[in-house]
């Protein structure tokens, strides 16, 4: 395919490097142009107006390029079970991470604890598989691997380890970051928590 | 091919959004009314995520999440498309789709709960400005009469009924022909489909249970 392909972005965005996942995961060349961080949402430019909203666009790039590396499975009902679980990712755990570095005693505590309990129930979601995809990387995988950027942040914060609440989840980011489109599209945890530093700053939060 | 239930709630536009889906797509299906202060073990045991209606149980398959099942059920049976063929189309109607939905959960909600004062002021305002993205770059040079009824539309039904009893209870009117008049012509085509008109809670009930819930 000819078509130009432009991801606007903004580096320590979780939802940024789902597309960028997909994208390597085709095996797609595309140009990455950095943007202001109060365009929070990853706009993906084809020669027309834009398509917002990561799970989309990681739908597009998915049903646009789908002779390699099919992200969703073909079964309908497979399909609404990984739509399922990316809308609860993105429904539930991007607010209470959020909390977790901004919020102090009670209201950390419980953000906190609810984070858990949500990790814990996409953890039994995983079972024994690989993958949320199964035998191979997913649709469900692209969306919650990226999140894994910001664990190192909420632990920080929050003073926990989610590796002990949740090892199975901490050994499924491992395995995701072997493969080449993941480890090359997320950024350095390190990093991503400096980034959060600043913005509790600019918060006023401590 | 086997059998379609739905597990629903007479007040829910959730719900309405997948019986109006397997209106459109003549699929036969059974619906069972959950008393959501008594929660079923069909329901419980069928979305214990969420533990919330809309359920559709296809067979031995349980899709819970309206967006989802709507999907599903566009997949499952492809006749009668809701959605368009093109990628790039489908993408943006996907986007339209979560919009209205994401603004239901925080905007519209807020608004409909909010205390007079400030706060309603302040939920005033965020509703109007969704309202006018809406009118603006969703509805833009759309041609109803050109187009046929599709998911967009029908995630954004509970804009065209239950919006008003919100509105009502709320005590102010934020939407007629004047102020947005493209969304007011969308409400109005909308609500002459069959498959819609036929399948509307009933309107005095509803108002009495958007008052009810509001004083909670």
């Amino acid at each position: 395919m000819a078509d130009e392909i432009i991801l606007l972005d903004f580096w320590p965005s979780p939802f940024g490097m789902r597309v960028r996942v997909a994208l390597a995961e085709k095996g797609l060349k595309y140009e990455y142009r950095e943007e202001d961080p109060r365009n929070k949402n990853p706009l993906l430019l084809e020669m027309n107006p834009p398509i917002c909203e990561s799970m989309i666009i990681v739908q597009y790039i998915d049903e646009v390029w789908n002779k390699k590396s099919p992200l969703l499975p073909s079964d309908p009902y497979q399909r609404a079970q990984a739509r399922f679980w990316a809308d609860y990712i993105d429904k539930k755990l991007y607010e209470l991470g959020r909390r977790i570095w901004s919020t102090k005693g009670e209201e950390q505590e419980t953000a906190k604890n609810e984070f858990i309990e949500y990790l814990k129930i996409l953890e039994g979601e995983l079972g024994e598989k690989p993958y949320f995809g199964g035998e191979k990387f997913g649709f469900v995988d692209v969306a919650l691997v990226t999140f894994s950027t910001l664990f190192y942040a909420y632990e920080s914060f929050g003073n926990f380890s989610i590796e002990v609440e949740c090892p199975k989840l901490i050994a499924w980011t491992k395995r995701c970051k072997e493969k080449e489109s993941v480890s090359s599209s997320l950024k350095d945890p390190q990093k991503v928590h400096g980034f959060v530093i600043e913005m509790r700053k600019k918060l006023g939060i401590e | 091919m086997a059998g379609v239930k739905l597990l629903g709630f007479w007040a829910s536009s959730f719900a309405y959004r997948v019986i109006w889906t397997l209106k459109l797509k003549g699929i036969n299906y059974e619906y069972i009314e959950e008393d959501l202060r008594n929660k079923s073990h069909l329901l419980l045991h069928h979305n214990p995520v969420h533990k919330k209606v809309p359920v559709l149980i296809h067979g031995d398959k349980a899709v819970a999440e309206s967006l989802v099942i709507l999907e599903y059920i566009e997949e499952t049976w492809p006749e009668n498309p809701l959605l368009p063929t093109d990628a790039y189309e489908r993408a943006m109607a996907r986007f339209w789709i979560n919009f209205g939905e994401s603004k239901v959960e925080c905007h519209f909600f807020q608004f409909f709960k909010s205390a007079a004062g400030e706060e309603q002021e302040k939920a005033i305002k965020e509703t109007v400005e969704i309202l006018k993205i809406i009118e603006e770059q969703s509805l833009g040079d759309k041609k109803f009469s050109e187009e046929a009824i599709g998911l967009v539309d029908i995630a954004l039904g509970w804009l065209a009924y239950w919006f008003e009893g919100q509105e009502e209870a709320v005590g102010t009117k934020l939407l007629n022909s004047t102020t947005f008049p493209r969304l007011h012509a969308w409400i109005q085509n909308f609500k002459q489909v069959p498959a819609i008109k036929e399948n509307l809670p009933d309107r005095q009930k509803l108002r009495a249970h958007s008052k009810r819930f509001r004083r909670v």
